[in-house]
């Protein structure tokens, strides 16, 4: 394995609900007990449902959510920063080399900016550039890498389609060099003929530039096609963490299972039942005790109902939260 | 022919907007049978939820139908003139009554402010001659049909308090309530998680062998698609590009467009394969282009005719349609 760029040891992140004054404050769980570690140059895939705490964790690891137990530590070639008490000018640097790129291009850009001012701001913002000849041959250069043309920089955004927006929103996350880029369900909002684009876009950035991803995705079908390494959250555990074609081809966990058959087959003869998941997910203010997803398991025995499963390592690179992975795997 | 539930025959649809009349929809013509899922599939722009809202008459003020245009809706032996309905109280069979929609945000649909009972009883008072007795007797056993667990108490609850699977629950016992012939599911999956998606779609095709209505299912999943139509439409900027079984459409598709859709899709069975995007993107509809509608993105080009004329249908043995000058080539060759 390569050197390790960001690490998260026992992450928890709780947000205390507000309203009630007297007696314990109940206190919404999104991340709790999370260890992850995030090679230099990897493209890491990070997949669950709605409510599972993916972007909970995307956010803490570029300090955009609180840390509230456990550590993040990101370590690049001349700093070493522990995320929890980062704060001055070492978390300005900080905001320079991690960069987040959002879901929706259609809220992300601002209507009344120019494409040229929107990727020109965090250059001005973090004092990246001095003049404004050097602002300009900045974007210049990031535009052309995202494939906009000079043309597209004089514009508005709402001249541009779903996909031309999302190459704009990539091209202001990598206008300030960053190390490591957060994309938080980028395509999700794209139609699949565009998808595709921005797909290889990301992937041929982060090959030319070395630079480290966390994607954040619902759909295990994306995340099949462009991540190294996948981890599977529920509830605000990771459950299950691989090598993409590990996690495929060995899978262990139940819910990574589930997930698996869920996605619906192209073939119109391949009718299988998806393996189905009863319910839905618990709400994180009050989760299950014992392994979190015993109530919709359908292996679920007595012990899963008390007794926390151990994050542990099934083979080289695979681990799992789970008693019986070894049975079912 | 005449024995499909509903035809659509040469519908054009145009809004006039202060940029001039935009073609939305552009000489569409299918049937859809009784008992049939037919999967409408295209981008976002490509006028699928136009067309279907076209079937109840939903479109907004500024639509303009072309005279052509035809639907016909056959139901109890009659044969009824869609299009020509104007007064909202001939309305009620094709909003409905014999047609009903489900939408693909339940958060926007239902109103935040009357309860989901209150919702669904009042659609049955207006289409049916229920008393409100029997209405919420109906409702709640609607509510326990699509699996919504203590039916009763759910009833009294507002949208709210119903997580995102259970709205969509909800509003599928609600358009099911009147016992449509017709159901038209626009994108009903899309907001949901797969593995709330894996089981809206087996509740609606158990629904679909119950109540033995049609579905016409509009996504841009084409895995959704596989597993829920029995034929499929494809659209492109207004026109319909291919239409054929779910089989013929998935395992050999005939039309450009429909080829670079499966080839944009990430397949977990091949984790080898590259994503192949279709180039450029979907041009606007106030700037059509002219000849065949995709020639602009399209790989297979083939030169001057895709740009000058219109690619007319053409059909093989098995009923699979498709609008393409290079298939119509292949073919007399």
């Amino acid at each position: 394995m390569s050197d390790i760029l960001i690490s998260a040891k026992e992450l928890s992140v709780h947000f205390p609900l507000r309203g009630f004054t007297f007696g314990e404050r109940p206190v919404v769980r999104a991340c709790q007990g999370i260890n992850l570690d995030i090679p230099k140059g990897s493209f890491v895939g990070l997949v669950g449902e709605s409510g599972s705490g993916k972007t909970t964790l995307g956010r803490a690891m570029l300090k955009a959510a609180p840390i509230s137990e456990g550590s993040v530590t990101f370590t690049d070639t001349d700093v070493t920063y522990d995320l929890a008490t980062l704060d001055g000018q070492e978390l300005k640097d900080y905001r320079k080399r991690a960069q987040l790129i959002f879901q929706d291009p259609y809220a992300a850009l601002s209507p009344r900016m120019t494409v040229r001012d929107i990727i020109a701001e965090p250059l001005e913002v973090m004092k990246i550039t001095k003049t404004r000849e050097e602002t300009d041959a900045r974007v210049r250069e990031i535009a052309a890498m995202c494939r906009l043309n000079l043309e597209h920089l004089r514009r508005f955004p709402h001249a541009f389609s779903g996909g031309q927006r999302q190459r704009i929103s990539i091209a202001r996350a990598l206008v300030s060099d960053p190390h490591f880029i957060v994309a938080d369900e980028s395509v999700a909002a794209l139609d699949v003929s565009i998808q595709a684009d921005v797909l290889n876009l990301l992937r041929s950035i982060q090959e030319q530039n070395h630079i480290t991803f966390l994607f954040i995705s619902h759909d295990l079908s994306v995340i099949a096609h462009t991540c190294d390494f996948v981890a599977v959250m529920y509830l605000g555990n990771i459950v299950e963490a691989a090598p993409t074609r590990k996690l495929f081809s060995e899978t262990a966990h139940p819910y990574t299972k589930a997930l698996l058959s869920a996605i619906p087959s192209l073939d119109p003869d391949d009718q299988h039942k998806a393996e189905k998941l009863e319910g839905e997910i618990p709400s994180p203010i009050n989760p299950p005790p014992g392994c979190r997803f015993h109530t919709r398991c359908r292996f679920a025995k007595d012990r899963c109902k008390t007794e926390v499963p151990e994050w542990r390592e099934m083979s080289e690179g695979h681990s799992v939260a789970c008693h019986f992975a070894e049975e079912l795997a | 022919m005449s024995d499909a539930l509903i035809s659509v025959q040469d519908l054009t649809l145009r809004f006039r907007t202060d940029e001039g009349l935009v073609t939305a929809v552009d000489n569409v013509s299918f049937d859809i049978a009784p008992g049939e899922v037919l999967g409408l599939v295209g981008e976002s722009g490509s006028g699928k939820s136009v067309t279907a809202k076209s079937l109840m008459m939903l479109n907004a003020e500024n639509s303009v139908y072309d005279e052509r245009s035809r639907i016909t809706l056959r139901v109890d032996g009659k044969e009824i003139d869609v299009l020509s309905l104007q007064r909202p109280r001939d309305q009620i069979v094709i909003r409905g009554g014999a047609i009903s929609m489900i939408f693909q945000e339940p958060m926007a649909s239902f109103a935040p402010a009357i309860t989901i009972g209150d919702q669904m009883v009042e659609q049955l008072l207006i289409h049916s001659d229920m008393s409100k007795a029997e209405a919420k007797k109906v409702s709640i056993e609607m509510l326990e049909r699509v699996g919504i667990p203590e039916p009763a108490q759910r009833f009294n609850q507002y949208a709210f308090e119903f997580s995102g699977g259970m709205r969509q629950r909800a509003m599928i016992a609600m358009a099911l309530s009147t016992k449509p012939r017709l159901l038209i599911a626009d994108e009903p999956t899309t907001a949901l998680d797969v593995t709330i998606q894996a089981q809206v779609i087996e509740l609606m095709k158990d629904l679909v062998d119950e109540f033995h209505m049609s579905i016409l299912f509009i996504t841009h999943d084409l895995g959704v698609i596989a597993q829920t139509a029995d034929r499929v439409a494809v659209m492109y900027l207004g026109n319909l590009v291919e239409t054929g079984t779910v089989r013929q459409v998935i395992n050999s598709p005939a039309h450009p467009y429909t080829r670079g859709l499966l080839n944009a899709l990430p397949k977990l069975n091949d984790l080898d394969a590259p994503l192949t995007p279709v180039p450029g993107d979907i041009p606007s509809p106030l700037d059509r282009p002219t000849g065949c509608v995709f020639h602009t993105r399209c790989q297979e080009y083939i030169g001057d005719v895709c740009k000058q004329q219109v690619p007319e249908y053409s059909f093989d043995s098995g009923n699979h349609q498709v609008a393409c000058h290079l298939a119509s080539q292949e073919k007399s060759a």
